[in-house]
């Protein structure tokens, strides 16, 4: 198809209409957009102040500009809220909310989402949340300090530390509105999935991102819902004179605590209830989104569609019988431990299984090495970097000697967060032209030369940033440390801490060079994502041969027919229906009812290529 | 046996020339935890390399039609692939068991670790082998009651606070962990050790120093603004030191 030639353009914001029947502030697209553009920003404060951790490592004495040397707990409150940030904001929110409003609806054949006003009022009140965290660095002691996990008495007790009066109450407050959002916002992506899929959908024709959507979403529900319980009784504890979480005789500051008896570990508990499917709410987009790329442009099906939505769903469930491998060392029974550990080492099975599928879907393809694509093979590789640490940590007697070392620092940024982030990235070049599009404007292409320069710096730095943490946390070296430099022992001179400390900087300053040359390896991105929305070539109406719905003409909102006439969409096989045949390959969309109409269908067999 | 004699062999020629590096080893159940954990490693770097050489092998060759036998590509490796972590698993349960499922014997040395905001002290408890009452109300660190030991307990007279942790060689050590105020997490490294103290709830592990030297004990739980310098002095040594040590420490502190 060639692109019409538009000259009368004008900016996204001014040029975006709305769908038929539904008010721009509800409408599924519009909501989508504010998700990504909020995570946007997110993401470029929460990348600064990871510089600003990487920076005062090495160089303690560097003066931040209009603030002075970084103190500890200026450094434990960078911690906190880049954690909080990227957790929250970016990874739940970009993957979860952003692209499954712009494109679930469209995927499974859906003219809105089920519920558009608890969607728009989800997503002011994940904005609500996101000013009410930043809000709290400029209050009397600054942000918490007690990292995103917030373990009592730290949180619980106003005076155990600055940030962790008024600071800590707009942390509390800022993750119990993201709670709440993301529970509504959650609802409404399983409803709409149950309820709105267009005729022929079904279950084992939806798409994997579809998939991916589905199972976080129940995740979701779960999780955040008892997070939010969890945050209410901390509340009650700091404000109510409770004790959930406080011990008698708690003494903080030469403050004795009276009062019940309560216990720390119930918070732990319940906060890594929520935590650890946390994660998997963050990465199950990302799963489902590269097993689709891959095979779109290795033109291939996905190998073994349904042992992909097994493992999806397994994934889900066993992501809710594992929280107790971040409290191997906390002070559980250690037959819990073990438990625990036997059900940590069973996800790595549904895990490997996608590995697998994903190695034999791209197994001789020759595949399109589109941006989408290579981010999505870069997926692959730091999944299965970070991934085979995670048996490794899920073993007690191990975990005893590298529990809070660089080494988990490692293994969750490399697999949550660079792989979270490169799903991000394929999702974003692959969808650009939908993201674009406008009744008055087709979508734009993002430029692939700018894209390819992306892929390769940030796949190099992902990379030189977290491969060496391994090697940093296996010599000894702790996290949430300020400071590696002059340890003071007793007698002034250095401790043996120091010196253990001392030994892991020569790596510490390549690991902070190697992320300042990560982070500017996004300004290109930044520079093609603002080029492109402007000046970005037209795309096709469906530019990589997809075949799944969201590239239908008619869910492109440039020049959709009005809802009276639209036809109505009907599915007619599964995703990803590629044929190689002796003249090239060819394609068949979901949509497609009879395989003759399709032009460049040369073999109408329906069956498998052999 | 001779496949164990190989297997080791081949661990240490790899070891030669390792890309990491632990720090010292100072316990008894340290080399078997240390081997464990370089036998994971060794593993997770092979896996790496092989999808890596998969995928890159997968797309520089000709393209050709898709694989399709779900077993043969699917299955048999993913059983292979649980067979190995079950392996390395019920290895790893042996080892934490052999550590944890059991408390000291009767006999090990009774220390007690208790962290504070922003250090630890160490209370040994005398002759009369038991620690003194502590009362957080008598918390006074000015006085030098840090722990809050209350005099009118007649065990509490023969106990002994430090700031450093010194401990003999060769002789099961009973550390009971607590903690005054927040989280904290006690760690020394070189003897492969870490448990968090939970306010309120005292936490015994058990362990066998082996190595005399100095080593390092630090805090690995967040804590506050001074985490990154609560630590302390951990210092080996011969049971005869360790006796002339203690009635030393006694001695300057019963005036």
């Amino acid at each position: 198809m060639t692109p019409p030639n538009l000259p009368h353009l004008k900016p996204l914001s001014e040029t975006y209409a709305l769908n038929p029947g539904s008010s721009r502030l509800t409408d599924h697209r519009v909501i989508g957009l504010q998700y990504l553009t909020l995570a946007l920003i997110a993401v470029v404060i929460g990348t600064l102040l990871s510089l600003l951790m990487r920076i005062h490592i090495v160089w303690p004495a560097w003066p931040l500009w209009l603030h002075g040397s970084i103190l500890p707990e200026d450094y434990l409150a960078l911690v906190t809220i880049h954690g909080t940030i990227m957790l929250f904001f970016v990874l739940t929110t970009a993957p979860q909310a952003g692209f499954s409003n712009l494109i679930l609806p469209a995927q499974i054949g859906a003219r809105s989402m089920a519920f558009p006003t608890l969607n728009a009022a989800s997503f002011w009140l994940t904005a609500l949340a996101l000013i009410t965290l930043l809000s709290s660095t400029f209050v009397p002691g600054g942000s918490a300090i007690s990292g995103w996990t917030a373990y009592p008495p730290l949180s619980a007790i106003p005076n155990s530390g600055p940030g962790q009066g008024v600071g800590m109450d707009l942390w509390l407050t800022s993750i119990a509105l993201f709670a709440i959002a993301s529970t509504a916002s959650s609802i409404n992506t399983v409803t709409t999935i149950i309820r709105n899929r267009c005729e022929g959908m079904t279950w084992e024709r939806l798409p994997l991102t579809v998939w991916g959507w589905f199972t976080a979403a129940l995740l979701s529900i779960i999780a955040f819902s008892v997070l939010l319980a969890a945050i209410l009784l901390l509340l009650c504890d700091r404000h109510t004179g409770t004790s959930f979480f406080l011990p008698t005789g708690d003494a903080v500051s030469g403050v004795v605590h009276h009062g019940g008896n309560g216990s720390p570990l119930l918070w732990l508990h319940l906060f890594w209830f929520f935590g650890h499917p946390e994660v998997y709410i963050a990465i199950l987009p990302g799963l489902g989104l590269t097993s689709m790329l891959l095979a779109n442009f290795s033109h291939r099906r996905v190998f073994a569609y349904r042992t992909m939505i097994t493992t999806t769903l397994l994934i889900g469930f066993l992501g809710i019988l594992l929280w107790g491998h971040h409290m191997f060392v906390a002070g559980l029974n250690p037959f819990a431990s073990t438990a625990f550990s036997i059900s940590t080492i069973a996800i790595a099975l549904p895990a490997s299984a996608k590995v697998l599928s994903w190695l034999a879907t791209i197994w001789r393809s020759k595949p399109q090495y589109t941006t989408a694509m290579l981010f999505s093979l870069g997926f692959v590789s730091l999944f299965i970097a970070g991934g085979l640490t995670g048996p490794i940590l899920a073993q007690p007697i191990l975990d005893e000697y590298l529990h809070n070392t660089t080494f988990v620092v490692a293994h969750f940024h490399l697999i949550m967060a660079m792989a979270g982030i490169f799903g991000l990235y394929a999702a974003t070049y692959y969808w650009f032209p939908l993201l674009t599009s406008t009744p008055n404007h087709p979508g734009r292409l993002m430029s692939e030369t700018l894209g390819r320069w992306h892929f390769w710096l940030t796949f190099i730095g992902a990379y030189a940033v977290f491969l060496p943490m391994h090697l940093t946390g296996l010599a000894g070296e702790p996290r949430h440390y300020s400071q590696l430099t002059g340890i003071p022992g007793t007698n002034g001179a250095l401790s043996p801490t120091g010196v253990l400390l001392a030994q892991t900087i020569p790596p510490n300053r390549f690991i902070t060079y190697a992320a300042i040359f990560l982070a500017s390896a996004q300004f290109i991105f930044l520079l093609n994502l603002f080029r492109s929305l402007r000046r970005g070539p037209v795309a096709a109406s469906n530019p990589w041969q997809a075949t799944t719905l969201e590239w239908h003409p008619a869910m492109n909102p440039f020049t959709p027919l009005p809802a009276s006439d639209t036809p109505a969409i009907q599915i007619h096989r599964p995703p990803c229906h590629y044929q190689t045949t002796e003249s090239g390959g060819s394609f068949l969309p979901q949509w497609v009812s009879d395989p003759t109409q399709e032009a460049t269908a040369e073999n109408a067999s329906d069956s498998k290529p052999e | 046996m001779p496949l164990a004699c190989i297997a080791h062999s081949v661990t240490f020629a790899l070891l030669l020339a390792p890309p990491w590096s632990l720090p010292a080893n100072a316990s008894a159940h340290g080399p078997a935890l240390d081997h464990h954990l370089l036998l994971n490693l060794w593993i997770a770097l092979a896996l790496l390399a092989l999808a890596h050489i998969i995928i890159l092998v997968g797309l520089f060759l000709r393209r050709r039609t898709e694989a399709t036998n779900l077993t043969r590509v699917e299955y048999i490796p993913l059983a292979a692939l649980a067979i190995l972590f079950a392996t390395l698993t019920i290895k790893a349960e042996r080892l934490w068991a052999a550590t944890r499922y059991t408390g000291a014997s009767l006999t090990a040395l009774q220390v007690e670790a208790t962290g504070v905001q922003f250090a630890w002290y160490f209370r040994y408890p005398g002759t009369d082998e038991t620690f003194g009452i502590t009362r957080p109300q008598l918390i006074a660190p000015g006085e030098g009651n840090p722990l809050g030991i209350d005099p009118s307990d007649p065990h509490s007279a023969d106990d002994e606070v430090t700031s450093e942790l010194v401990l003999p060689t060769n002789r099961e050590v009973d550390l009971t962990i607590r903690a005054q105020d927040v989280i904290h997490g006690f760690s020394a490294p070189e003897l492969r050790l870490k448990q968090n103290a939970v306010p309120g709830q005292p936490i015994h592990i058990h362990f066998t120093p082996t190595t005399p030297g100095t080593y390092a004990i630090l805090c690995t739980q967040l804590c506050g603004l001074g985490h990154y310098r609560m630590n302390a002095t951990l210092r080996i040594v011969t049971s005869e030191e360790f006796k002339g040590w203690l009635a030393r420490h006694q001695k300057e502190s019963t005036p």
